[in-house]
């Protein structure tokens, strides 16, 4: 009942950022790369709803365009992770216990050790700011969560019997891969994606926060955030907009990710107790 | 009892309090906040402003220095004499000083010195001050007499500059780290990436300084220096980095805000070798599609003066040309139609982090869309800046304060990072260092400026305010910026 009550909620939250989005494109109530100086630090109201910035844009409009960059960044860095890092996980697993799975893995391991958020800011310290290096850094993250989480679950996948039917019918361990582990993956890959898209919107604002996301005129939640701090003590609502937006959006995901894993996972799904059973691999 | 107990502790502590309220009416101690740190203390060895802001008439001294109008002043150098012919000057210097480790200071430091700044493989940011100077001579240990290879009517101007300080052989060496120097106050301690101390030198040959210590703590991010002056932690912050706050503190009866005059020309630079920008047309266009007030207005919340050349409006030579570039679209349009940019190009705008750029180049980028140019911004840490625009000329476009007092010179110089290159006008200034006569100085000074106003050299935008935020209580700080300086020598707690 729980985890159904998380689903609708996450559902909720994500279609309307991803509403605000896509309608973006088509239609914003005011252009976001004009400038009207005379008009700034208008409260929220009429008629701008939630008030003006510094420059005197709509912080309405910026916030839809805001979205747009969020999810193109995250977007692209999650399909990244998943492009490099279950192929690796995958034949990482086909090829288990020999020197490739080993150079694989540590190799995985060797990224994974720095922070996320810290290989981000190199990369970007070295091929500069802007959007693209930002997905490039964020996507690199995320290779080994995924080259983790699918060697791990394809590991005991390769031990049940109809695997071993499947072998003993003479398929090869990239056929197998690709046609009996990868589809029983798709519903974990699903789940981790949803996180990790959660956490590709948070390091795309946590990287313009400090200057390496997108640059401007487009606008960015994290950038409208680090520019406004100083205004807080008089004009509050033009930080607090941009950080409800990163807050919502990221406790949406998360509350679709952690729901979707709860609806997908069997055993969860017909015997609550039985929690013991529950498998390590997420 | 024990609520009686209690109740007898809290009257001491009242009383505790009174007594060491009354007993602080005199403080003698501050704390300056700064946004940066400086590289290192040795204000002959580098080019930040963070070293002169820390140690200028504070630790070192030279012959002469600014007072707070910007004026030439005595300091090591008690008097002097110029010979007619405007070639030898002769320094009378201030008998009885001592260097803060004991030892005596005479002519033979001040030679040192100057001939350590000035020699070929001196590291000093400022070594054109020096181009003039012949030969330097100790005649006695209170005198000092210098040649010139030709007349030089800045001279005592350019001796004034905290790269022109004098220190003693023997301690030449430590500068950067802990500097020994002539001044009222004596460096302390240095706690990297936080504070620098000073204290009073008792030994001082002027008049004494009136506060016992003097603390810089650096603070690089606003929100911080406006919680640390909030909070008591900072006394005061003569540059204050963010002026939307300032409205906040004018409120507030315990803070008093002085706006003042800096010698910060802020300028769109441009590079006039790149295309193009080599083109005067199209210079001018972009000095038409910039709204100068719209600038002032949202990236400084109106802490600025429009200026329309490369001088300081406050300057007696100063002649206001922001007319000739005034804010006009349609005439920009044409002038890019004209040099045959019709549909306009994409440029770079490089910025580096004080907000009058990151916001200054938003604004900028707006306004040129409007005629059809496309500059697309990268923000730039300093370090970057100076690699890539500064010392690499890789950009179009970017926006800089040159804080330096009158600087039109570098216009003179065809390898400056906007690479303006015209012999009239490096004839014009070769030869306005040889002038002496006041008034044909000021003429050639503003012949100068109309040069570079009308060449569009760079687009100029304002002059950068010194805002400066303070405890009300404090009295002595300089109001202006004449010099990259915090002169502590006659600040006082007024209770």
């Amino acid at each position: 009942m729980r985890s159904k009550r998380n689903l609708i909620i996450g559902a909720f939250l994500c279609t309307v950022f991803l509403a605000a989005a896509c309608v973006s494109f088509l239609w914003t109530p005011y252009d976001v790369t004009q400038l009207n100086i005379a008009n700034k630090f208008k409260p929220p109201g009429y008629p701008h709803m939630l008030g003006t910035d510094h420059f005197g844009r709509d912080i309405f409009s910026m916030l839809m365009v805001g979205a747009r960059t969020s999810i193109a960044v995250a977007l692209v860095a999650v399909s990244i992770g998943i492009l490099f890092g279950v192929p690796l996980g995958l034949f990482a697993a086909a090829n288990r216990n020999t020197l490739i799975d080993e150079i694989i893995m540590r190799g995985n391991d060797l990224v994974f050790a720095f922070p996320a958020l810290l290989i981000a800011i190199m990369i970007t310290a070295v091929f500069g700011p802007g959007a693209l290096n930002a997905i490039i850094a964020i996507g690199i993250f995320n290779i080994p969560v995924f080259a983790r989480l699918s060697r791990a679950a394809a590991l005991s996948l390769w031990e049940r019997d109809f695997i071993l039917s499947a072998r003993v019918s003479g398929k090869s361990g990239f056929r197998i891969s690709v046609e009996h582990i990868l589809p029983n993956l798709l519903n974990l890959l699903l789940v981790q994606g949803t996180i990790q898209f959660s956490l590709g919107v948070l390091a795309e604002a946590g990287l313009s926060f400090v200057g390496l996301g997108a640059q401007p005129p487009i606008p960015s939640w994290g950038r409208m955030l680090a520019e406004s701090q100083t205004f807080f003590s008089f004009a509050s609502h033009v930080v607090i907009f941009p950080g409800l937006a990163i807050v919502l959006t990221v406790l949406g995901l998360n509350l679709l990710g952690d729901g979707l894993r709860d609806y997908f996972d069997p055993r969860l799904r017909q015997n609550m107790p039985q929690k013991k059973n529950q498998s390590s691999v997420v | 009892m024990f609520r009686r107990f209690s109740a007898v502790l809290f009257g001491l502590t009242i009383s505790a309090m009174a007594i060491s309220g009354g007993a602080q009416a005199a403080q003698t101690d501050i704390t300056i906040g700064m946004q940066l740190e400086p590289p290192n203390l040795d204000p002959t060895a580098g080019a930040a402003a963070a070293i002169d802001e820390v140690v200028y008439a504070n630790v070192f001294e030279g012959l002469t220095r600014f007072g707070s109008d910007g004026s030439v002043k005595p300091a090591l150098a008690e008097s002097w004499e110029i010979s007619d012919d405007g070639l030898t000057y002769t320094f009378k210097l201030q008998s009885g000083i001592t260097f803060h480790d004991g030892s005596e200071f005479n002519a033979e430091d001040v030679k040192f010195s100057l001939d350590r700044s000035r020699a070929e493989n001196s590291t000093n940011a400022q070594k054109q001050l020096f181009d003039s100077i012949d030969t330097i001579e100790v005649t006695d240990p209170e005198t000092v007499v210098i040649t010139l290879s030709a007349p030089n009517g800045a001279l005592l101007f350019n001796l004034a500059w905290g790269d022109a300080i004098v220190m003693s052989p023997d301690t030449f060496d430590m500068a950067k780290t802990a500097p020994v120097g002539t001044g009222p106050f004596k460096f302390s301690r240095w706690v990297q990436g936080d504070r620098i101390e000073l204290e009073k030198n008792p030994d001082y040959w002027g008049t004494a300084a009136k506060l016992d210590k003097v603390t810089f703590k650096f603070i690089s991010e606003p929100t911080a220096a406006f919680a640390a002056l909030m909070a008591g932690d900072v006394d005061a912050f003569p540059v204050y980095p963010a002026p939307e706050n300032l409205a906040q503190f004018e409120a507030d009866p315990r803070f008093s805000v002085v706006v003042g005059s800096t010698e910060g020309e802020t300028i769109l630079s441009t590079n006039n070798k790149q295309a193009p920008f080599d083109n005067k047309q199209v210079r001018q266009a972009v000095a038409h599609a910039i709204n100068r007030q719209e600038i002032i207005d949202g990236a400084m919340f109106g802490y600025g003066t429009p200026i329309g050349t490369h001088f300081a409006p406050h300057h007696p030579a100063y002649k206001d040309f922001t007319a000739d570039s005034a804010y006009d679209v349609e005439k920009a349009k044409a002038l890019l139609k004209e040099a045959g940019f019709e549909n306009g190009f994409k440029t770079t705008l490089k910025l580096p982090p004080p907000s009058y750029a990151r916001r200054g180049g938003e604004i900028i980028a707006a306004q040129l869309r409007q005629i059809g140019i496309e500059a697309e911004i990268s923000n730039l840490e300093w370090a970057q800046w100076l690699e890539q625009v500064f010392r690499g000329k890789d950009f179009g476009l970017t926006i800089v304060s040159h804080t330096e007092p009158m600087d039109i010179g570098i216009y003179a110089k065809p390898d400056y990072y906007f690479q303006y290159d015209n012999k009239d006008f490096q004839q014009l200034i070769s030869d306005l260092a040889l002038e002496t006569d006041e008034e044909r100085r000021t003429a050639m000074l503003q012949q100068a400026q109309e040069v570079i106003a009308g060449d569009y050299v760079n687009g100029y935008l304002f002059q950068l305010a010194k805002t400066g935020v303070a405890n009300a209580k404090i009295e002595g700080l300089w109001e202006n910026s004449p010099t990259q300086a915090n002169d502590m020598t006659e600040v006082f707690w007024n209770d």
